[in-house]
């Protein structure tokens, strides 16, 4: 039987899904009914200062992009951390915490970068009894230009002088909370590491503009007539927040790092492929905005089903096993080939994947009078463009090519071993192989 | 159930005003913004698309579903009335079943096809409540053409010509134009004077002059239009109705399918339409189904549709026979009418049995009926035409007739099928080759 509980740099939860610090996480009242969902955690919604709150904007802070029947594919915002005070906050971290010792309650925490100001607030979270602090270096819009979150978290030397200073006054983990815009992330992971901390979590959101109103001109969201970048989230950024997640995994500087896993995550199957890329745990944010709490339920019954499917006892059974299968483009096997090929029984004769590979380069698909649709193999270089645009699944499938077979595209006998770009006659740089 | 719906003989009013709304109201309800959304992202926007290709006026379907659903349906509805001026009404009318939707891969694949037909009907409907025309009219050219027929045909080839910048006079032998979009489509399918308004709509074009009333061969004849203008098209329909050829055809309580519904069409009140308690139709096309399924809306308590052969012969498609199944009509099939019985009107048919070759097997049977629609076939009418083939006017793949300056097309010409989707096809075309005729091979 599957066992779910997950401890992650030393704290337990029933699960690995925990609500990342957003709206939905911004009070007493909601925390304790995502708990009653079935939550394993919440990041609480990032605390600031003491003193007056921030203030949001007073029209709409969300904007979208849609797939098909408008499914949220993309959401973006220009909210702001916690609009409630401080003490307010505090109280309420304590009294849930203390009635669900069993649920984590990480607080998340962006306070000007100054040690005072650190100092400062550390103690007063320390006295919540909360299980961690997540430090906010990412939120793109709004605190970077007051010099905090992205524009701490975009400086690796600071991401690291800010984890010093918290791992001096707070006696409980670490997480660092890295933002994706930037170049490369592994420099503020591995400053992260270096300054201390127990764990990294990404991805924040990343800067974006979802549309632009065609009749006002403004970008959407528009407040009286002017809009500003926000931060993107949901489904759409999940490739983006699994690559840098991966490069992480993989770096020398950074390897064995514990990874929260956040962006984009919807589904149970998304959380297993970015706990698979290395991650612990993983954070949502848009698919409990989307859909509510309940939607944890799917999450626990599907992680729950496929670990029973493959065997997998616990999560750490099966964290981090596509790291080692992730590597350079230049370490690719190039004698490794394919052909796509199309099973003509489920075919519904479309034609999609004939324009595709005909406009496409290739012109590797033929079409015949009565439109059967058939894959050229002399042409076909197994782009995979075909099967990408394939209405029906499976209908075209990658063939790898046996060892000894005649490639009849290059006449090339398809070879047993290995070799990469690296070893390549065509690269100048070319490594003699060993 | 209405009591009087129990009165037996021909009678009015035999439903509540309200169930009369009810039961004419639009077949389809037409889609909503989002619906129309959905139903466009069904579409894979295929490469050399089957629906394409069945479509007769060839519209780049693909092609508009992509507009709906990037939210232009305006240039959708220009995509389709480029190709089909009457797009709105095919929209309703097109056996969908048996065209575009039948070889959809949707449908192949899954049984349910992209709502081409209700996705066009959006498209064109909100072009069209806009008021917005989206052709105009070239330089006039001084060519004039005859037009015969104000139906889809007429219409088609009208439109068309005048937009090549000719000047057309149409002729009508009817009070109104519209052939019959106007007089013989289901009442169901072209709801809240759909027919007229098109015609209007597509009258906006400029340099169509309309005479209706006029009739060739009694109000003018083809020798006259031959001299008076540059070119004539003739989309007259079929004006006759085959007759059943038995001893008592006559009796009163039989009549014509198609002028039962024309009359039907132009009723301003619908309890004034009378209707038998026991209505027999005989038939197996659309006309047939339409006439049953209209009688069992005006509340006849029993309708009938017999056919001569089996189901898989009847030209009423599937879908059209499952939708007068679902109304309450009961069709039989395999039995050909053979005898009418009573003192003065009728009062019972009776028909007998054949197999699919029509070889009759002794077998009768005897259905009561206090109103019977003949819905046999109708005939070209008129004499002086150009050579025929078969029962209709002889004509080339654009239309041309054996005699120079004169083109056809509709249901009066022969070849292809008789749907009003066809007529529209066969009347553009014409237009483009008398266009292509009159100015020297320069379009
Ligand atoms: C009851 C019924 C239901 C139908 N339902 C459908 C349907 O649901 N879908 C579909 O696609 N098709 C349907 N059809 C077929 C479709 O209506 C015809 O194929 C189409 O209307 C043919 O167009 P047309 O222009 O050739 O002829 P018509 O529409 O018949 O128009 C001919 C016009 O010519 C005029 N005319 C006739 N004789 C003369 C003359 N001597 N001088 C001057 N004018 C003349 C008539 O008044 C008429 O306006 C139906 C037909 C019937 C009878
Ligand atoms: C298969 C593929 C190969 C590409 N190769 C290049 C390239 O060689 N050089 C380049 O500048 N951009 C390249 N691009 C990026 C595109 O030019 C474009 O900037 C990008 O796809 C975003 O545009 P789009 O998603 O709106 O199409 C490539 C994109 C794809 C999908
Ligand atoms: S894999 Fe690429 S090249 Fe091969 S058939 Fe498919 S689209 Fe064409
Ligand atoms: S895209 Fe798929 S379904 Fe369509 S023709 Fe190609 S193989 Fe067939
Ligand atoms: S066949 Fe169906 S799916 Fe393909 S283009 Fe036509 S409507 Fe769209």
């Amino acid at each position: 039987m599957v066992d779910l509980t997950t401890t992650f740099i030393g704290i337990t939860s029933p699960n690995p899904f925990w609500l990342a610090s957003a709206p939905p996480t911004d009070k007493e009242y909601n925390v304790r009914r995502a708990f009653e969902a079935g939550w394993g955690g919440v990041v609480w919604k990032t605390l600031g200062s003491e003193g007056p709150p921030v203030v949001n904007v007073n029209g709409p802070r969300y904007g979208a992009i849609y797939g098909a029947d408008r499914r949220l594919l993309g959401l973006n915002n220009i909210e702001l951390i916690t609009d409630r005070d401080l003490f307010t906050n505090l109280e309420e971290i304590k009294r849930v915490k203390a009635d669900y010792p069993d649920r984590a309650i990480i607080v998340s925490l962006m306070v000007p970068c100054e040690e005072e100001a650190w100092k400062a607030i550390l103690p007063l979270v320390e006295d919540t009894g909360a299980d961690g602090i997540e430090l906010n270096f990412g939120c793109p819009h709004g605190m970077s230009e007051r010099g905090m979150g992205a524009a701490v978290g975009q400086v690796p030397e600071y991401i690291e002088m800010v984890t010093r200073w918290c791992k001096r006054y707070y006696s409980k983990p670490v997480i660092v909370k890295l933002t994706p815009n930037i170049t490369d992330v592994r420099k503020p992971a591995a400053a992260a590491r270096a300054g201390g901390a127990d764990a990294v979590s990404l991805i924040n959101t990343i800067n974006s503009i979802t549309s632009v109103n065609l009749d006002s001109m403004s970008p959407e969201p528009s407040i009286d007539g002017k809009g500003t970048h926000g931060g993107y989230c949901g489904p759409a950024v999940k490739p983006i927040a699994m690559s840098m997640v991966s490069e992480i995994a993989r770096a020398e500087a950074t390897a064995g790092m514990p990874i929260s896993g956040i962006g984009g995550v919807t589904t149970w199957r998304d959380a297993a492929e970015f706990m698979a890329l290395g991650c612990g745990n993983v954070q949502v944010c848009t698919a409990a905005m989307t859909y509510g709490f309940k939607i944890v339920q799917e999450m626990i019954s599907g992680l729950s089903q496929w670990m029973d499917e493959k065997g997998y006892e616990n999560t750490t059974d099966f964290v981090g096993m596509a790291v080692p299968n992730t590597t350079d483009w230049q370490y690719l096997n190039l004698n490794y080939i394919a052909k796509a090929k199309i099973d003509q029984d489920l075919c519904i004769s479309c034609g999609r994947c004939f324009a595709a590979c005909e406009d496409t380069s290739h012109q590797a698909i033929a079409m015949s009078e009565d439109r059967v649709f058939s894959v050229i193999d002399a042409e076909c270089v197994a782009c995979n463009l075909c099967v990408n645009v394939c209405p029906v699944e499976n209908c075209i499938t990658m063939e790898q090519m046996p060892v000894g077979a005649v490639d009849p595209r290059t006449d090339r006998v398809v070879d047993k071993d290995y070799a990469n770009w690296t070893t390549h006659p065509n690269n100048p740089s070319a490594t003699a192989a060993e | 159930m209405p009591a009087d719906m129990l009165a037996q003989g021909i009678q009015t009013g035999r439903l509540s005003a309200e169930q009369y709304d009810a039961n004419f109201a639009d077949l389809h309800a037409p889609l909503d913004d989002h619906e129309a959304l959905v139903a466009a992202d069904r579409c894979y926007f295929c490469h050399d698309a089957p629906c394409m290709t069945a479509c007769p006026t060839d519209i780049d379907i693909p092609l508009f579903i992509r507009q709906i659903a990037t939210g232009t349906s305006d240039a959708a509805a220009k995509t389709i009335l480029t190709q089909n001026i009457l797009g709105g009404m095919c929209a309703r009318v097109c056996p969908t079943e048996t065209l575009c939707e039948e070889v959809c891969v949707r449908e192949v694949a899954e049984g349910k096809p992209v709502l081409i037909g209700q996705l066009q009907r959006y498209a064109t409907d909100g072009l069209m409540a806009k008021g917005v025309h989206p052709f105009v009219r070239a330089e006039t050219t001084d060519k004039r053409v005859a037009v015969v027929g104000a139906g889809p045909a007429g219409l088609a080839c009208a439109h068309r010509l005048a937009m090549l910048g000719h000047d057309v006079t149409l002729y009508d032998a009817r009070a109104k134009a519209g052939g019959l979009n106007e007089y013989g489509i289901a009442a169901y399918k072209s709801t809240d004077e759909f027919a007229a308004k098109e015609v209007d709509w597509l009258l906006q074009i400029g340099g169509i002059v309309v005479n209706q009333g006029v009739a060739l061969g009694s109000n003018v004849s083809l020798a006259q239009l031959q001299s008076d203008f540059d070119a004539v098209f003739l989309g007259m329909g079929l004006g006759g109705v085959n007759g059943l050829g038995l001893d008592g055809d006559d009796k009163d309580g039989i009549t014509d399918a198609v002028d039962f519904i024309a009359e039907l069409r132009q009723a301003n009140e619908l309890g004034a339409m009378p209707i038998g308690r026991d209505v027999v139709v005989i038939g197996g096309g659309m006309t047939a189904v339409d006439a049953a399924v209209q009688a069992k809306l005006l509340g006849a308590l029993n309708v009938t549709l017999v056919y001569r052969r089996s189901r898989a012969r009847m030209n009423a498609s599937v879908y059209e026979q499952d939708l007068a199944a679902s109304k309450g009509v009961r069709i039989i099939t395999n039995a050909s009418p053979n005898a009418v019985h009573g003192n003065g009107p009728v009062r019972e048919v009776e028909f007998e049995y054949t197999d699919d070759d029509l070889k009759p097997t002794g077998q009768t049977v005897r259905l009561m009926a206090d109103q019977v629609f003949r819905a046999i076939g109708q005939t070209l009418q008129g004499e002086g035409l150009p050579d025929l083939e078969g029962r209709k006017i002889k004509v080339s793949d654009t239309g041309a007739t054996s005699v120079k300056g004169i083109w056809a097309g509709g249901d009066c010409a022969f070849g292809g099928d008789d749907l009003t989707v066809t007529a529209v096809a066969e009347g553009r075309d014409a237009a483009i080759d008398i266009n292509a005729n009159l100015m020297g091979g320069v379009t």
